[in-house]
């Protein structure tokens, strides 16, 4: 079961390309004119992407994800989520690939199927690395005033985070 | 907003570096940075033509409007009828379904799409739209069927049943959504133009 991940990528693929082909759609010419709108679309965010990721590794090295979590270790401790996951939920919303290394490090420590590796996997889950989202979706056309997008977004990752503590401990 | 959010992680990530004694590994980070962020361009870049070129071929076969057929009560709910045009409603489908089958490398370039057909009918193209954030949310909440990579990842490190916190994940990500979704209406409802 497990192995189903590897299915979906090649599924998609050829019912893809075999409906194309039944419809009489020239798939590869059709392919390449929105291949070449790909690339354009991401030269266009390039400088946008350059800046936000030198700035994110700049906030790993810095150690102030360290500062932050303990910070937040006393109000956490109020809501019930264990301190081991506190860096995990500060790193997530900030770095795909920081967020993975971590969980990595969390399952080697504390194991999968303990209450602290389930939360972790449920919080990875079910939030987004949120900024990166913000900065490529909004970036990329230009808007600068987002209004209550930040807000609710990281709302919705705190709400995340608060369900899955909860959800675990009670299953 | 953009330009703070930039400016905050620059500004604290110096400051704490004095703080933490970290000051090499943050100039280090400067230059690795810089450097890694082209690499990452460079390996979206395929990434990027790849799927918006099976989009296209998905477009011309009608795969997209089918889609839209099924999604479409879901983004009406959501967005409300008639806020977004024929493309950016197509886009926002693809999006939802990379999504739902766990392609999230497919599913940032049909977010983008999206987004730039949503910036067309926008009429303060500096001012994000109802719609565009609307479209963050639903992505924020992250709704996977299957999250390949998160089990692939519990199964290497011995997990007896990588699967067995996905019912608890659905029910978290739904939750997430419901509330996302109503405290976004709520600020639209509220008229914030605040940034």
């Amino acid at each position: 079961m497990s192995n189903f991940g590897f299915y979906v990528i090649p599924v998609v693929l050829a019912i893809t390309v075999i409906l194309g082909i039944l419809k009489k759609v020239s798939v590869f010419d059709v392919f390449l004119k929105g291949a070449s709108e790909g690339i354009n679309s991401t030269f266009s965010i390039a400088p946008s992407l350059i800046g936000l990721i030198t700035a994110v590794s700049m906030i790993k090295a810095s150690g102030a994800l360290d500062i932050f979590a303990n910070f937040a270790e006393p109000i956490s401790n109020i809501i019930g989520i264990p301190a081991q996951i506190i860096p995990l939920a500060i790193l997530k919303p900030i770095s795909g690939s920081g967020s993975i290394a971590l969980l990595d490090n969390i399952f080697k420590n504390f194991g999968t199927d303990t209450d602290i590796g389930k939360i972790a996997s449920v919080i990875m889950g079910s939030t987004e690395t949120t900024f990166y989202t913000l900065t490529v979706y909004f970036g990329c056309i230009g808007v600068k005033k987002l209004r209550h997008a930040v807000a609710c977004a990281l709302v919705t990752d705190l709400v995340a985070i608060v369900c899955s503590t909860i959800l675990v401990k009670l299953f | 907003m953009m330009n703070y959010i930039w400016g905050f992680l620059m500004v604290i990530s110096v400051i704490s570096s004095f703080v933490t004694g970290r000051i090499k590994e943050l100039s280090d980070a400067v230059l690795n940075g810089a450097a890694e962020s082209v690499e990452f361009i460079i390996s979206i870049l395929g990434m990027m033509a790849l799927w918006t070129g099976i989009m296209k071929i998905a477009e011309k076969s009608h795969i997209t409007d089918f889609l839209s057929k099924i999604f479409s009560p879901f983004i009406k709910l959501l967005f409300g009828n008639g806020s977004l045009n024929e493309s950016a409603f197509k886009a926002v489908c693809m999006n939802i379904t990379a999504n739902l089958l766990g392609l999230g490398n497919a599913a940032t370039p049909f977010g983008i799409k999206a987004m730039k057909e949503m910036q067309k009918s926008n009429l303060n193209s500096e001012y994000a739209t109802n719609s565009m954030i609307m479209f963050i949310i639903v992505n924020t909440a992250s709704l996977q069927l299957v999250p390949t990579f998160l089990c692939t990842l519990r199964q290497k490190n011995g997990s007896e049943n990588p699967l067995n916190i996905l019912p608890i994940l659905w029910l978290t990500s739904i939750i997430a959504l419901v509330f996302g979704v109503a405290i976004t209406k709520l600020m639209e409802k509220a008229g914030n133009n605040n940034e």
